[in-house]
This record gives structure tokens, sequence and C-alpha cells, in this order.
């Protein structure tokens, strides 16, 4: 069979104004997402540490089963079970909501491993010094636990980005949709589907020097909060 | 609960699938990770170029991208193949990149020393890998490749969107036809969780054989 290489251009710039269109949308599900995650993530690792014992561990066996389940079938469950009990959030928002759930549960235990690696002393001496919780937390604690998770937060920022073509399963129109839309139209999926393939790929990869930066800069000054 | 009782036989025929479209993929991931990996920290110098340039591109972009362009691009190029064998390449390929990185990271993890004693006492390269660091470095992988595994097996439920009956795949039509969405989803939700169990166990019982059979400790290494 010959192998015939057909890449055309013109017809791959004419893709572009959609799946720009379509960059958006993902660009907003992802930062949406995460969002949600930060603050989903911080409330299980509060839970799991603080709250009484029951609910630490309904909240490890929640998080469990968050993380070993696929992101795919957890957001068809939200997209098809929210309606039925009575609200109707648009796709994107599910998308949203699932992406943010999903990845809560690996930035709680971000969270939890950053406040375990301060040094109990740290606490103690906290105590001693009568700071109470709030100051205790922002004055100590989170300036050691925060730089250290900088990078490994980084890290699932980019893994959140790379999920969101799931979102295209429950109808959300991101880039991928785009190129599946142009590709139907033309039934030409080259060009649409590899120019999304290498946005990701660039945007990843930018974000990856930028982590390994933050990582070189934060690693440097652990310890030495500012 | 009644109206899904029926469709039972279904909801398992895909969890067969689905446990077999993990089984092949995981098989290609090991092969991928230990190739890339190995040829990347150790390889002759164009080899760790073309291992480095296949790690970052099936790292960079995302999973689904990828088996789209695998089973709707390919074709385009003279390559057709079937839905089934596309999704475990893709699996396969993309899973394997990640465990790569961890080969990698576990060849470099082993001390300095190991290396030049090897050279000291003459061990030819080849034999170098093979006796001395890999060894040493099989202990450290096998944790973070058992993580991996159950990356892919989440994973697989994208094969349900290139046509494959998988358990996603079915829950997805039971559910079109009883409408018993909580039902349906609550069931393939503890399928997924128990096929994640039974994987963690068995990388747990790897672990426990590698460990005894090159002598390290459990806490070391």
């Amino acid at each position: 069979m010959p192998v015939e290489l057909s890449w055309d251009w013109g017809y791959a710039v004419s893709c572009l104004p959609a799946l720009l269109r379509g960059l958006g949308v993902t660009l907003q599900a992802m930062l949406a997402g995460y969002a949600l995650a930060l603050g989903l993530g911080l409330v299980w690792a509060l839970l799991r540490r603080a709250a009484p014992a029951p609910v630490a561990r309904a909240t490890v066996g929640f998080i469990e089963l968050v993380r070993s389940t696929p992101l795919l079938v957890q957001l068809y469950a939200l997209y098809f079970l929210l309606p039925e009990v009575g609200v109707s959030p648009s796709a994107l928002t599910v998308g949203i909501l699932g992406l943010g759930l999903h990845y809560s549960a690996y930035l709680s235990e971000v969270y939890r491993a950053g406040l375990d690696a301060v040094p109990r002393e740290q606490w103690e001496a906290a105590r001693a010094l009568s700071l109470g919780a709030p100051r205790t937390y922002r004055s100590v604690v989170l300036p050691q636990a925060v730089p250290p998770m900088i990078p490994v937060m980084g890290n699932y920022l980019v893994s959140l980005l790379k999920d969101t073509p799931l979102l295209s399963a429950i109808t959300v129109v991101e880039m991928l949709h785009r190129a599946k839309i142009q590709g139907s139209e033309s039934f030409r999926y080259v060009e649409p589907v590899t120019l999304v393939g290498v946005a990701f790929l660039v945007i990843s990869l930018a974000a990856g020097g930028v982590i390994r930066r933050a990582e070189a800069r934060w690693s440097s000054v652990e310890g030495h909060p500012r | 609960m009644k109206a899904v009782l029926p469709y039972l036989s279904q909801i398992l025929e895909g969890l067969l699938t689905t446990v077999e479209i993990t089984a092949a993929s995981i098989l290609l991931a090991v092969v991928m990770a230990l190739a890339a990996g190995l040829l990347r920290s150790a390889g002759p110098v164009p080899f760790r170029q073309i291992a480095a340039v296949y790690v970052e591109v099936f790292r960079g972009s995302s999973l689904l991208v990828q088996m789209f362009w695998i089973y709707f691009v390919l074709p385009a190029f003279g390559l057709q193949l079937s839905a089934f064998a596309a999704g475990v390449l893709t699996l396969g390929l993309n899973v394997g990149a990640y465990g790569a990185e961890v080969v990698r990271g576990a060849i470099l993890a082993v001390p300095r020393g190991q290396i030049e004693a090897a050279v000291a006492l003459g061990f030819p390269p080849a034999t170098r890998l093979r006796r001395i660091l890999f060894p040493q470095a099989l202990p450290r992988m096998i944790p973070p490749l058992g993580n991996l595994a159950i990356e892919l097996l989440k994973g697989t439920a994208l094969v349900s969107l290139i046509t494959i009956h998988d358990l996603t795949f079915r829950a997805q039509m039971v559910r079109s036809v009883t409408l018993e969405t909580g039902v349906v989803f609550g069931l393939v939700l503890f399928l997924y969780l128990l096929l994640a169990l039974t994987i963690t166990g068995l990388v747990q019982v790897v672990e426990r054989r590698v460990r005894k059979s090159y002598g390290v400790p459990r806490h070391a290494g």
C-alpha cells in the first residue's frame, strides 16, 4: 500500500479559528476545575487530619474511590445523576465539577504530604509561644509546607489539562470536540486532530519548563521562608 | 434495581473486555518502559534521543487525543488498525512513556560507586547493566510502576469512545435502556475499584518476590 503523506496547509489554517475557540473552553475548564480541586483537596486534607475518626475514615475511603476509578465514568455519573436529583447544570459546569472532584483527591494527598513534612518541633514551638491555631498555620506551618508542594501541584495542573478532552464525551465543545466537528464536516481528520495534539504538547512542554524552574527556586529556599 | 438484573451479563462481558485490554496494554507498557527507560539512561547516543522524543511526545499530549489520532488519523497514512489494537497500542505507548521515566529514575538512583566498581572489575557495559545496575534498580521501580498500572486501568475507559464495548461502554448502554443511572454507575464504579484493588494486590506480590530474590530488606532502597 503506498503511504501517502497528505497534509493540507490551507485546510489546517482554516481549522485554526474553530480550534482556538475550543482552546478557550479547554482553558476555562482547566482553570475552574483546578481552582475547585485546590479548594476541595484542602477540605479533604483537613477533614482527614482533624475530623472525628468516622468522618476521617469516610474521607479516606472517598478519596480512594475517586482515585481508583476512571474520570470518564465519574463524568458520566455526574452528567446523568445531577438532573435526576433536580439540578441541571450546563455540560461545561458538570465537566468542571468532575475535573475538580477527581483532582481534589490527588491534591488532598499533596496537602497531606506537605503538612506532614513540617517538623513536629515547629508545631511545638508555635504552641510554646502560644501563637494560636490561625497564626500557627499562617506564620509557621504554611510558609514551610507550601513551597515544596508547588512543583507537584504544577504537575497535577498539567495532568488536569490533558484530561480536559474527556469533557467532549459529555458534549462540551472543547478543543478536541471542535476538531471532530471539523473532521466530520470535511472528512479530513488528519489536520485538526494533529493540531490539537500539537497544541497540548506545546502547552504542557512550556508548563513543564515553568515547573522545573519553580522546583529549582522553591527547593533552594526550603526551610527559609521569606 | 430489578430493571438492571437482565443486563448483568452484558456488564460482566464489558468487565471481561476491560480486563483483556488492561492486561494487553500493561504488557506493552512494561516493554516500552523498559526499552525506552534503559535506552534513555544507558543507551548509545542516537537511541537516547529517540527514546527522549518518544517519552516527551506521549507524556506531553493527551491520552484521548493520541487515541483518536491513532484510530482516526493513521488510516489516512495507510495504516488501519482495529479498535482493539488502536486502544491497546495507545494505552501501552502512553503509559509506557511514563514508565520509562520511572525506569530511568531508578537506574540513575543506583549509587555511582556501583558502576565505578563494575568498571574497575572489567565488566563490559552490557554485563554492568544486566548484573549490577538493573537488579538494584528493579525493586525501586515496582511501586511507582504499580501506580501507573492503576492509571492505565482508568485510561481503558477511553476505549469506549472508539467503539469498544468495554465496561464503561456497557454501563452507558445499560443506563440508556434502564434509566437506572445510580445503580448502573454505582455498580460499575465498584467494579473498577475492585479491579484497581486486584492490581494493587498483584503488585505487592511482585514487589515481595523481587525484594526476596534480590535480597533487599523491606524498607531499604
